[in-house]
């Protein structure tokens, strides 16, 4: 065992993990994390918490993650390296870990064009590959990206994200091998919808022997109407629909979609289980985090290990 | 403004709208005075620069008539001018000269009759729009306060 | 090149309202390959502030120079002889020309008249795209010639990131994706290989990062 995560844990079990997601608020009141957070207790291993996503100024996940940590739940803290240089980037895993928070995505981020600061500047000292390695250097060797020594250093259980769907396609196994060979332990994959295209790329990875390295949990986020998948299919850079999906959405009466949306998500994840390297699932309901219990109850994946 | 009297530049070609000028004399169709023309061997030879100067030194319009699309004795003349006045409209406009004042315009060497039809109507329209801004201050006329 | 741009009029006319006598530089070198503040531009900018002027009941003195270039202080000099009867001066240069007048002629306003961009190259007639950003530590030989740090919009070196669509930034489809174009030339290279291996955290040292930079040849500094 590397660290006390319990997504490590779960993983060391032999078990499917199971994660999700909180977005923290664009404000400082720290209820609406407890809200969301305590919809997800006892449901999943272990619960991200997202980073200025599409580059939106969000109360930040560093401390969301010390409020949902005090609930006594598992946050995963998600760094993304727009924002932050490797200074900051270090300081907040330092003070990430001295409360307790022990797992964490290192991710690129959307660029600042997306969101409601476009005239920042983007930081982007660091790569996601690079920051993987940092944190890396940090636990293993005890010591700073800029190689001097750390005075207790941070346990953290490193993830990244994995977009199969994005292009070109040829290079999207070459570059998980490039986060594997950095030092990821597990990879959330973007959401999946199309089951082809996902599976080519698992047998890509496991060809080059991949997921033995690296614990990939596979991304799911349940349609809530046709019009959410239409816009997905057009609107989301790196995100890909296939017409079957939006056909469906579409072929069932309004007030009906919800529920098609969940039945489809259930459908998803139980073929996914007998995909041969999936060694979890990363529920993504976006301003519909309710639904996840019943997502993750309908797919079998209870009760969550107690490790 | 009565007794406004619009002072027109006219960059025409040699082979194409100048030949038409010509042949607007020969057939004994007039036009105004106010249209003075300069010949060019092609209206691709009229830089931005010279549209800037004619307004510069007082005029009020300023067209450039050339070839018909296709028909440039040098092959796309006519094609470099038509951005050029549209660079021209572009540079007016932010200085605060109506877009208008400024023209491109296409004809056949036989076309008198077009000749003189545009002359006079450009002249007309420039003599609704009124002087150029930039000689507004004029001698003779209103004086800053 | 230096790529630039001009300013909008109405910020070059609030820079020289309080003058009548303006000396209007324009340069040789990089400007006038952008079409931005060669001597046609000078021409051109020269005419309409002169007829902006006209038509406030003012009269602009424009004395218009277009120099070799303006990052050098022999050329600079070249306008000794001009300078005293002018109010102000407005550069078209780039940055690095505005501010050596402004050394130069320290008594007199100097003004910049385009915003400079980008080092870049020219794409096609009338396109000039931005290529290099300075960062001080070449590392064309690892990517096929193409630099992650100018083209991808995250200067990723690592790349492409989920975004990628189509050979396209998820910024906008007019923006090529670096490391599709990367990927591309590596392959035509026969460097596939190269792809896999990681380039570790950038020392930006070298880059505006360290500070402002200063090259000194010690064989030809005095």
């Amino acid at each position: 065992m590397k660290t006390e995560s319990v997504v490590e844990k779960v993983l060391k079990s032999g078990q499917l993990v199971v994660t999700s997601e909180c977005g923290p608020p664009r404000g400082a009141n720290p209820d609406k994390v407890r809200e969301k957070a305590e919809m997800l207790r006892g449901y999943v291993d272990g619960i991200n918490v997202t980073d200025n996503q599409t580059a939106m100024v969000r109360m930040s996940s560093l401390s969301a993650c010390i409020i949902i940590k005090q609930m006594g739940l598992d946050p995963i803290l998600q760094m993304v390296s727009r924002d932050r240089n490797r200074l900051a980037m270090q300081s907040d895993i330092l003070g990430a870990y001295s409360h307790g928070i022990n797992t964490m995505l290192c991710l690129s981020g959307d660029h600042i064009h997306f969101g409601d600061h476009p005239m920042a500047t983007n930081v982007y000292d660091l790569d996601s590959v690079q920051a993987i390695q940092m944190v890396r250097k940090m636990r293993d060797e005890g010591k700073f990206q800029g190689g001097e020594d750390i005075d207790t250093p941070p346990k953290m259980f490193i993830g990244a994200a994995a977009n199969p769907f994005a292009d070109p396609f040829e290079l999207r196994v070459a570059r998980l091998a490039k986060k594997v060979k950095a030092g990821v332990d597990f990879i959330q994959t973007q959401c999946i919808y199309n089951m082809e295209k996902f599976e080519t790329w698992m047998k890509g990875v496991c060809d080059r022997g991949l997921h033995k390295k690296v614990a990939i949990l596979a991304g799911i986020t349940p349609m809530k109407t046709v019009g959410m998948a239409k816009y997905m299919k057009n609107r989301v850079p790196g995100m890909d629909v296939p017409d079957e999906i939006v056909k469906r959405m579409g072929g069932v009466p309004k007030e009906k979609q919800a529920e098609e949306g969940i039945k489809i998500a259930v459908e998803q994840i139980e073929r996914l289980k007998e995909v041969e390297g999936v060694a979890g699932f990363h529920i993504m309901a976006i301003e519909w985090e309710q639904k996840v219990p019943e997502i993750v109850e309908r797919a079998g994946l209870l009760p969550r290990p107690q490790v | 403004m009565e007794n406004f009297e619009p002072v027109i530049v006219a960059f025409c070609c040699h082979y194409c709208a100048y030949t038409a000028a010509d042949m607007a004399g020969s057939m004994r169709l007039t036009y105004p005075p106010n249209v003075k023309i300069i010949r060019v061997p092609c209206t691709g030879k009229v830089d931005t620069k010279h549209i800037l100067q004619a307004f510069q030194h007082g005029a009020d319009g300023v067209y450039i008539a050339g070839c018909l699309a296709g028909d440039c004795h040098f092959k796309n003349g006519n094609i470099k001018a038509a951005r050029r006045v549209a660079r021209a409209k572009k540079l007016l406009g932010e200085i605060g000269i109506e877009e208008d004042r400024v023209e491109m315009i296409t004809m056949s060497a036989g076309m008198g009759e077009r000749f003189a039809q545009t002359a006079t109507e450009i002249t007309e329209k420039i003599r609704n729009m009124g002087p150029n801004p930039v000689t507004v201050f004029r001698v003779g006329q209103k004086q800053p306060t | 090149m230096i790529t630039a741009e001009r300013k909008p009029m109405e910020e070059i006319l609030e820079h020289i309202n309080p003058y009548n006598r303006i000396l209007l530089v324009g340069c040789n070198e990089c400007v006038t390959v952008c079409a931005a503040g060669g001597r046609k531009e000078v021409g051109l900018l020269s005419a309409a502030l002169q007829m902006a002027y006209m038509k406030e009941g003012r009269t602009l003195e424009v004395k218009e120079i277009t120099l070799e270039r303006q990052c050098d202080p022999e050329y600079i000099e070249e306008l000794v002889t001009q300078i005293d009867r002018a109010e102000a001066v407005l550069s078209m240069a780039c940055g690095c020309g505005v501010q050596e007048i402004a050394k130069r002629y320290t008594t007199k306003p100097v003004f910049p008249a385009v915003n400079t961009k980008s080092m870049g190259a020219s794409e096609r007639q009338g396109v000039w795209a931005e290529r290099c950003r300075g960062c001080g530590d070449c590392l064309l030989g690892l990517t096929g010639g193409i630099c992650p740090i100018a083209r991808c919009s995250k200067r990723i070196m690592n790349g492409p990131c989920g975004g990628s669509t189509k050979g396209k930034c998820e910024i906008s489809p007019d923006v090529d994706c670096a490391w599709n174009l990367i990927w591309e030339r590596l392959k035509e290279l026969g460097l596939e290989k190269k792809y896999e291996e990681i380039t570790e955290a950038k020392d930006w040292r070298p880059s505006w990062h360290g500070g402002p930079r200063k090259i000194i040849r010690e064989d030809m500094a005095e």
